[in-house]
């Protein structure tokens, strides 16, 4: 069979980019484990409104206009980058950086004022879930902001890697994702 | 007209790196495939040797219960359980994944395709030094007070889920960090062998011309990285119930043991294929190579591999037939059980059509490969007693169950990954195997794999629960305890029978004949390069892929292979 040859036929396509949605996918599935774990315990058991009603839907709200925002500067950093505007790569990524510490201060200040109210991990299955959910999520933060801040830091010499602020930026909005279903499968039901 | 083509498509300036590393980049830290898969393929056997005295322990305490082990010490209940605990972890997680995903998989993505390395060295690297540390973790928790983990491999809560329950605190704890850690590694090791064959294909590499072993990889790696979320949102929520005393799987909390069972085997049963699809990849590579005959029905056994892969995921509940889920779940369970069988079975009899009318070789990769063929049979066939709910309510957690998954599993990991050892060791260390002493090995393997094995289904059948310490408690087992002492006889036969192949190996590469780049005279990409491929694999250009990958006996040349990377003239007239 003589066949002819092909180019080559993959698109010149970043790497890292491949990889990273490849890493999104599992992370789906992580969340997604918990939070159909959640979704059938509940289900399954009655009186976990009651229990939702404690947590504080203004601050919440506030925390998820935060991080929404925090995404809108991500986006922003990633533009300044096709501009290759250095500065503006700077200024947005500290913006991200400085919202996503905003979304964990409000989250701890909503942790201690439930754990003051009484409300332990161990109090019950909702607060179970509640606690590991945003716990795992606030990690997920975490990390987004030590990958921005190492980006932030890089950026001061040049925008060498500065394609790695689309990938972190992928990442970043994954995780505003995550709390967009946690945001009503906790707060709001 | 081909030719001109050809050299546009691989005029790519290649940057091949001429200066000398020094001993710790070359073989510690190294970012070359080649020596990562090497490092993987070392730790797997290390720790299957550290499996296999596990169940060497296992098997005399239950031939000869509460009498001391010969060169080990006596064997009480709870260290029992600690044994059969750590047995299935390190071999599911230490051995099988090492050997059959790490070693093979990055040693050959890169030389199958026609790539200098990986899409991520670096990420390659961690993901090495993260397994490494994980299973180092892992023997670390024998060592701590309570001893090592003692809920089973599969960690069921609420047994795991508080520490006084198994009276073992920290070595659950840290068989739970070490699944952690090598999950990260694994996950890594998917990303990076989905995105180098997305992208790092040699010219003319289409997906329908990569070698089935790749195909299988790749499906692994999707099946791996899909599955294993819930589990470590379960092994996270575990975690929490033990450390910080939520009850997620506590009944008395409020909390579901039933949840664990269902994100365990929702991850659990996809996992037998991530560890099975590359044994029947390894197999399938020496299959055609020792037949010199094309691989039968090619993109058959690619449909097969992605029919197999997406059922996988909903086939995990047949784990928990006896568990107390909602008996109406039984039936459509059983049901895509069973279906599963159809495309593996696809994959066998297209394998077993490859053999058809094939001029035979029988080299020792050729025999370990037709043994994996031939065992792996058995364990299909049992699976299929065990997918149906009626037959699995009488067999489950016997040691029926534990035949036919040494039967599928181990068939997989030691067929399938000696086939692919004693196929691949010329490409990986630049000399052949023995052949005396591999067919010794593989004779002696196969004799003593089932003197071990098949007895367990008769022992199964006979009612023998498959995680008691000791059967002589039980006055309905007593008559079978000579079956018992048979098995052990034949298990040390078996661990035994793998001495020659170590012999073979340490003699080998220290002085076994040297291999030229194609010994076997094989079609594949990787053969084109020389024995071992040096650093980027190939020289100054990247071969150029015209065709399949298994064309053996073509009429258009004299010789009867044709590789993939030789360009033909126009056919004549």
């Amino acid at each position: 069979m003589e066949a002819s040859v092909a180019t080559r036929t993959a698109p010149q396509i970043l790497p890292g980019k491949v990889g990273v949605w490849w890493f999104l996918a599992s992370e789906i599935m992580v969340f997604g484990g918990l939070i159909s774990s959640y979704i059938v315990a509940r289900l399954a058991s009655s009186g976990w409104s009651a229990e939702a009603a404690h947590l504080s839907v203004p601050i919440a709200s506030l925390n998820t206009l935060v991080l929404l925002t925090s995404s809108m500067t991500m986006v922003l950093a990633f533009g300044a980058v096709g501009r290759g505007d250095r500065r503006g790569v700077r200024t947005f990524l500290l913006c991200t950086i400085l919202l996503g510490l905003t979304f964990l201060g409000i989250k701890a200040y909503e942790y201690s004022s439930e754990l003051r109210a009484g409300f332990m991990p161990v109090t019950s299955p909702f607060w179970n879930f509640y606690y590991t959910m945003t716990g795992l999520h606030a990690l997920h933060v975490l990390a987004g902001v030590i990958t921005n801040l190492s980006l932030f830091v890089a950026a001061r010499r040049g925008l060498r890697n500065a394609h790695r602020v689309e990938l972190a930026g992928l990442y970043w909005h994954f995780v505003d994702v995550v709390w967009i279903f946690l945001f009503p499968l906790l707060y709001l039901t | 007209m081909a030719e001109s083509a050809v050299a546009a498509g691989a005029g790519e300036v290649v940057h091949v790196h001429p200066e000398e590393l020094g001993f710790w980049r070359t073989y510690v830290f190294s970012t070359d495939h080649k020596m990562i898969g090497k490092q993987y393929l070392f730790l797997g056997l290390f720790m299957a040797v550290v499996g296999g005295l596990l169940a060497y322990a296992i098997r005399w305490q239950l031939a000869f219960p509460d009498t001391e082990v010969p060169g080990w010490g006596f064997v009480g209940p709870e260290d029992y359980n600690a044994l059969v605990t750590m047995h299935g972890t390190t071999m599911v997680f230490f051995v099988a994944m090492p050997i059959l995903l790490g070693a093979f998989g990055n040693f050959l993505i890169p030389l199958m395709i026609g790539a200098r390395d990986m899409a991520f060295p670096r990420l390659n690297r961690l993901s090495f030094w993260t397994l490494l540390g994980g299973s180092l973790v892992l023997l670390s928790s024998f060592f701590v007070p309570g001893g090592a983990a003692s809920a089973g491999w599969t960690g069921y809560a609420p047994l795991s889920a508080r520490p006084i329950y198994t009276g073992v605190n920290w070595g659950l704890n840290l068989w739970l960090l070490a699944h952690a850690i090598e999950f990260a590694s694994f996950l890594m090791g998917g990303v990076n062998f989905l995105t180098t064959v997305m992208i790092m294909r040699a010219p003319g590499m289409t997906f329908f011309r990569l070698p089935i072993l790749i195909w299988q990889l790749l499906t692994a790696a999707v099946v791996f990285l899909l599955s294993v979320g819930p589990l470590i949102a379960g092994a996270i929520m575990l975690l929490m119930d033990r450390i910080a005393g939520t009850s997620f799987f506590v009944p008395e909390g409020g909390g579901d043991p039933l949840l664990w069972q269902h994100l365990f085997w929702f991850f659990g049963h996809p996992e037998v294929y991530v560890v099975l699809l590359p044994a029947v990849g390894l197999a399938a590579e020496a299959l055609p190579v020792f037949c010199r005959k094309p691989l039968f029905g090619y993109r058959w056994i690619i449909y097969s591999t992605l029919t197999t892969a997406i059922l996988s995921f909903i086939v995990w509940a047949h784990h928990m037939f006896v568990s107390g889920m909602d008996p109406r779940l039984a039936m459509p369970f059983s049901f895509t059980t069973i279906l599963i069988s159809v495309p593996f079975a696809i994959m066998v009899f297209a394998m077993i059509a490859t053999l058809w009318g094939g001029s035979i070789r029988f080299t020792t990769p050729m025999l370990f490969a037709v043994g994996f063929l031939s065992m792996f049979i058995v364990g299909g066939l049992t699976g299929i007693f065990n997918g149906s709910a009626p037959a699995n309510i009488h067999v489950h957690a016997t040691y029926f169950v534990v035949g036919h998954f040494h039967y599928t599993l181990l068939s997989g990991v030691l067929f399938g990954g000696l086939a692919g050892i004693y196929f691949w060791f010329p490409k990986m260390f630049g000399r052949m195997l023995n052949e005396t002493l591999g067919k010794i090995h593989f004779w002696l393997t196969l004799i003593t794999f089932n003197a071990t094995f098949f007895p367990m289904h008769l022992l199964g059948l006979g009612g023998m629960m498959r995680r008691i310490a000791n059967p002589m408690q039980y006055e309905f087992l007593q008559p079978l305890q000579p079956l018992n002492v048979f098995i052990t006889v034949s298990a040390i036969g078996l661990l035994l029978a793998q001495l020659p192949f170590l012999i073979n190996l340490v003699w080998s590469l220290a002085a076994g004949r040297p291999a030229e780049a194609n010994p076997w005279e094989a079609a594949t990409l990787e053969w084109s390069a020389p024995s071992p491929p040096p650093h980027g694999n190939w020289g100054e250009a990247i071969p150029v892929v015209y065709r399949g990958p298994y064309e053996y006996s073509p009429p258009e040349v004299a010789q009867d292979w044709l590789p993939q990377d030789r360009a033909l003239a126009a056919r004549p007239g």
